[in-house]
């Protein structure tokens, strides 16, 4: 067994380094991309020219016959089932006799090397019939006229939430908004990789992911494998934030594998990866919100649509999501959601950081708003005297179990030090290192925003995770090895795996085992929920073999010992013995489930059900600088006050806030794929934009902790929550600077000066 | 692919003669995107790195000549005094490992509209020496671009240098981009202020299909500058000059509507910056600048 050694660093609490991160910044850590394998082959995708076709013909003859092909496969070679999804398996292996999407894979070709494959790509020829493709997410939902996406229709679901009664509700201030979200990539910089390896009666799976079982009980049955012979294995993941979850190159490098009996690679490049991955879905929302004339929420409508591209991945979930975080984190006795989210022929779209809870959080934020410039209310105050706190229910009908002291948390982000005034430098001004003003034009604004985020899965989901522990002396000294399967994608998961152990363990080596599925499920690293789960996982495995440790003492060992620096301690007596001692030579293991409590479904005509695990808030006060006049935005600074719950490593707190603020920062103002009749305009980061580090500020952060007392330490995840705020904070700060409604994210330039 | 890697410039005006398919490659910042991202195979590789001589730059006195591998970084570093528009807009180029590597002489054999260097040129009124085995011609900027990507360079020719006049006046560039840093030009513009001469100089990047010079506005700039005398007063230069400015430039811009921008956008924002070129030179000039 592989695994990585962790020897730097404390126990919870502390800012231990990453076991990896020396690998990373002198560029020695192997990527999925770096893996290779004697013998191997490289795979390519033959991708669709058209967003809807028929398939007439496929003929690979040609590419066959080019010197160092080695296979070519259609769907016709998938050994097993020829479709798959996360949740509904709607979506084929390689496409049979249509296509869906632009650049969904047709055939696969394994050979010698890459310039070989590609050119073997361009040698098959496929006959393709062009049909009208639907683009239109609102007719998919609302035009029974309009062409089926699937044969069962192109609703994925609907989602409805009905609270009290808005209809007969009287409201003094009124505000209708409609708004839109653009489609937002996750833009790892690891494109999608695999290396598939024959092991004689089955394959292993090298890839880089987010769920390693979820993966392979998606790769088997395609390959007609019982889910024993197929090993998923993590390589080194070059970041994730949910483009990972939905099953990429993982099968066709397995085919091919299997095909040819050799390894094969297959690495997408950037082009290729842009439609590799599902996307952030799209959204159209239409709000109305009722209140009195003090600014308290007398009712919420609201109208989301999602469009989910081709295929369903997590649509559904996304959806129930959108539904019952559509009002925020407010308080409102009478809401009327009605949530949807559709199939078309536009690319897919799946998971992303934020999860259906980004995407209304612009609309709701920009509501709350336009309320307290109705009222005549500050920002905060709006939000401070609607906000939901413990005890508090939202829409779904769900209490608020754990601290949530929103109003407190956005009182202490008005209370930050305002930033100071730009420079004159032009990399202080909008416009950056372009040079476009020396303060012509500059206008400051501030805005704040808050979100409300899930996490752990929801609606009656079994979430849970697996740890197998083991103690023993290595080279003299007490050493944990922890095994899980949960994916690390950046986040450092693995750095507080190693926290964890050492202080429930009191050691300071703790081998990380590489993620594999020989070991139970860890689920998905998604839904901010690895810290919780997988972290809860570790702990009670931890719990059960110091347990073991412990009754080796006999009668030694009484209720107030604990392990620390090696050692195991009595509060009464001082050290009884060395944990080394205690061991000696053998080895304890235990292996432990980690379920978080249980949730349930949202009642398909309501929307009412207890079906969230956590709940997750951030605050962010942004403060901009626009040049009015050619609509060019610098982000001056982005304040954060986050509820973590109990700091388990402040650093990658801090990193996730940073991380998150930024990927909001880049919906706001860049982040888009564009689309046009279901082409992808923009596929390379030429033109997809992302934050630089001109683009984005410096944060202060405020990282509060109070506790929730059902979670592991009482954390609370922390990936997600900052992506929701930072977006809407963001745009209340231009519009305070422009005086311009914005109701599209991302702003565009021309948006802002009228042209 | 073939790799050429010739080892003086003889050799390598010989072999770009012999090998008129051979993409020559210096830095490698545009031609390697392309082969990685678009699959794009040249038949064959002139490389230009091991050739010596080709980075520096000299000093001639009206001018200075630039080698046409003179990277970014070092434009920025060392032509800040002569030929400030040039180093301005080597600045906004890519990122450092960017402007570490690419070059000008990569910005004009690729003659993208878009290319940063391409406005400075124009509006400096630089030249471009080129040769071929056939011998060596001077092209001027103005002359140079042909149409998207395509130049006057023939195919057995190198680009051997960039003449440029030394900055007597200010000179201005300034690109707008839908990003603070590394972002390729919505629309771009450079003014050099020519005190010696007396007339001004302007490029137009990202709004035409080639770059462009705005020739009206010069010609309108030129003859508002002779008639009040602004030149020898140095007096301040009205509003309605810095509008009426501004307003010749976009009519000289033929844009287009693409993913980065809108036509209409891009006309806008080229007048935004003519209007404050103008006034941060001609403010720069008043305040005695040399």
């Amino acid at each position: 067994m592989t695994g990585l050694l962790a020897h730097e660093g404390g126990g919870v609490g502390d800012s231990a380094p990453r076991p990896d991160g020396r690998l990373k910044v002198t560029g020695a850590f192997d990527y999925a991309s770096d893996l290779t394998a004697p013998d191997m082959l490289h795979g390519a995708t033959v991708r669709s020219p058209h967003a809807c076709a028929r398939i007439t013909a496929v003929d690979v003859a040609e590419a066959l016959a080019l010197p160092g092909v080695r296979a070519v496969l259609t769907h016709e070679d998938v050994p097993g089932a020829k479709f798959y999804g996360l949740d509904v398996a709607d979506q084929p292996v390689l496409a049979v006799g249509e296509v869906r999407y632009w650049g969904e894979p047709v055939a696969i070709v394994a050979a010698e090397d890459e310039d070989t494959a590609r050119a073997a790509v361009a040698l098959i020829k496929v006959g393709y019939e062009p049909l009208e493709a639907l683009t239109d997410p609102r007719r998919a939902a609302f035009d029974p006229g309009a062409p089926r996406v699937h044969p069962d229709g192109n609703l994925v679901r609907y989602q409805p939430v009905r609270l009290g009664d808005p209809d007969r509700m009287h409201a003094e201030v009124v505000v209708i908004g409609e708004y839109e979200v653009g489609m937002q990539d996750q833009a790892p910089l690891g494109p999608e990789a695999a290396l598939a390896l024959p092991t004689g009666d089955g394959i292993e799976v090298r890839v880089a992911t987010q769920a390693l079982h979820t993966d392979r009980d998606q790769i088997a049955p395609c390959l007609g494998l019982p889910v024993d012979k197929v090993l998923v294995t993590l390589a080194g993941v070059g970041g994730a934030f949910g483009a990972r979850e939905d099953l990429s190159v993982q099968v066709h490098a397995a085919m091919l594998a299997l095909r040819t009996g050799r390894p094969v690679r297959m690495v997408l490049n950037r082009a290729e990866s842009f439609v590799g991955h599902v996307h952030r879905h799209p959204a159209r929302m239409r709000y109305e919100h009722g209140a009195t004339s003090a600014g308290k929420l007398v009712y919420v409508k609201a109208e989301i649509l999602l469009d989910g591209g081709a295929y369903t991945s997590s649509t559904n979930a996304v959806v129930g999501n959108a539904a019952s975080m559509a009002v925020g984190p407010y308080e409102v006795a009478h809401a009327q959601i009605d949530a949807f989210g559709v199939r078309t022929n536009n690319p897919p779209c799946g998971a992303m950081r934020g999860f259906g809870a980004v995407q209304t959080c612009f609309a709701y934020e920009s509501q709350m708003d336009k309320i307290a410039e109705r009222v005549g209310l500050d920002p905060v105050e709006v939000r401070a005297i609607n906000a939901v706190r413990q005890g508090s229910r939202i829409i779904t009908g769900q209490r608020i179990d754990a601290p949530a002291p929103l109003a407190q948390m956005l009182y202490r982000a008005r209370e930050l030090p305002e930033p100071p005034p730009s420079g004159t430098e032009p990399t202080d001004l909008p416009g950056g290192v372009a040079n476009v003003t020396r303060g012509e034009g500059v206008v400051r604004g501030t805005g704040y925003a808050v979100g409300i985020k899930n996490i752990c899965f929801s609606e009656g989901y079994d979430d849970y995770s697996t740890a197998r522990v083991q103690l023993s002396v290595v080279d003299g000294e007490p050493t944990a090895l922890v095994h899980t399967a949960a994916a690390e994608v950046g986040q450092g998961g693995i750095t507080i795996q190693a926290q964890i152990a050492r202080t429930e363990l009191g050691v300071d080596r703790v081998v990380l085992a590489t993620p594999d599925t020989t070991v139970g499920s860890a689920g998905s690293t998604s839904a901010s929920r690895q810290s919780y789960m997988t972290g809860g996982a570790v702990k009670v495995a931890c719990e059960a073999v110091r347990e073991q440790l412990l009754a080796r003492l006999g009668s030694r060992v009484s209720a107030d010992v604990s392990l620390v620096g090696g050692k195991v301690v009595s509060r009464r007596d001082g050290v009884i013995a060395t944990i080394a001692e205690v061991l000696g030579d053998i080895v304890l293991e235990e292996t432990r489930e980690f379920h978080h409590h249980k949730t349930s479904s949202l009642d398909p005509q309501t929307g009412q059900g207890d079906s969230h695990t956590q709940f997750a808030f951030c605050v962010h006060r942004a403060v901009v600088d626009v040049d009015v006049e050619l609509g060019l935005v610098k982000v001056v600074e982005l304040a954060a006050v986050q509820d973590v719950g109990k700091i388990i490593n402040r650093q990658s707190i801090e990193g996730q806030i940073h991380g998150g603020s930024a990927q909001g920062l880049g919906l706001a103002l860049m982040e888009e794929i564009q689309v046009g009749e279901g082409v992808i305009r923009n596929p390379d980061f030429t033109d997809y934009l992302i934050p630089t580090s001109l683009d984005m500020p410096p944060m202060r952060m405020e990282i509060l902790e109070n506790a929730d007392p059902r979670a592991p330490y009482g954390l609370r995840g922390v990936g997600e929550p900052p992506t929701l705020s930072s977006t809407p904070a963001v745009v209340a700060a231009i519009r305070a600077a422009t005086g311009r409604p914005v109701t599209r994210v991302p702003v565009r330039p021309w948006d802002l000066v009228g042209v | 692919m073939a790799h050429l890697r010739p080892r003086s410039w003889g050799e390598a005006l010989a072999l770009r003669a012999a090998h008129p398919e051979a993409v020559p490659v210096s830095g490698g910042t545009d031609l390697m995107v392309r082969m990685n991202l678009a699959g794009h195979r040249p038949a064959a590789l002139l490389d230009l790195s091991a050739v010596p001589g080709l980075a520096e730059w000299s000093d001639r006195s009206a001018w200075i000549r630039v080698g046409p591998a003179m990277t970014y970084t070092a434009m920025v570093r060392d032509l800040a005094e002569h030929a400030p528009a040039l180093a301005r807009a080597s600045r906004g180029v890519g990122s450092p490992q960017i402007r570490n590597r690419g070059t000008i002489g990569g910005n004009l054999g690729t003659a993208s509209p878009a290319g940063d260097c391409h406005p400075a040129l124009l509006a400096t009124r630089a030249t471009i020496e080129v040769e071929s085995v056939r011998g060596e011609r001077l092209l001027p900027a103005r002359e140079f671009y042909l149409g998207p990507r395509r130049s006057m360079l023939a195919p057995d020719e190198l680009i051997k240098g960039v003449l440029i006049p030394k900055a007597t006046a200010p000179q201005e560039f300034a690109k707008v981009g839908a990003r603070n840093a590394m972002v390729i030009a919505v629309g771009s513009f450079a003014l050099a202020l020519h005190a010696d001469e007396q007339r001004v100089g302007t490029g137009i990047g990202s709004a035409a299909p080639t770059p462009v010079i705005a020739g009206a506005a010069e010609r309108y700039l030129d003859a508002e500058l002779a008639d009040g005398d602004y030149w020898e007063k140095r007096r301040p230069l009205p509003d309605v000059v810095h509008r009426r400015f501004a307003e010749l430039v976009v009519t000289a811009a033929d844009p287009i509507d693409d993913i980065r921008s809108t036509a209409a956008y891009r006309r806008h924002a080229l007048g935004v910056l003519a209007y404050r070129a103008l006034r941060w030179c001609w403010t720069d000039f008043l305040k005695g600048w040399r």
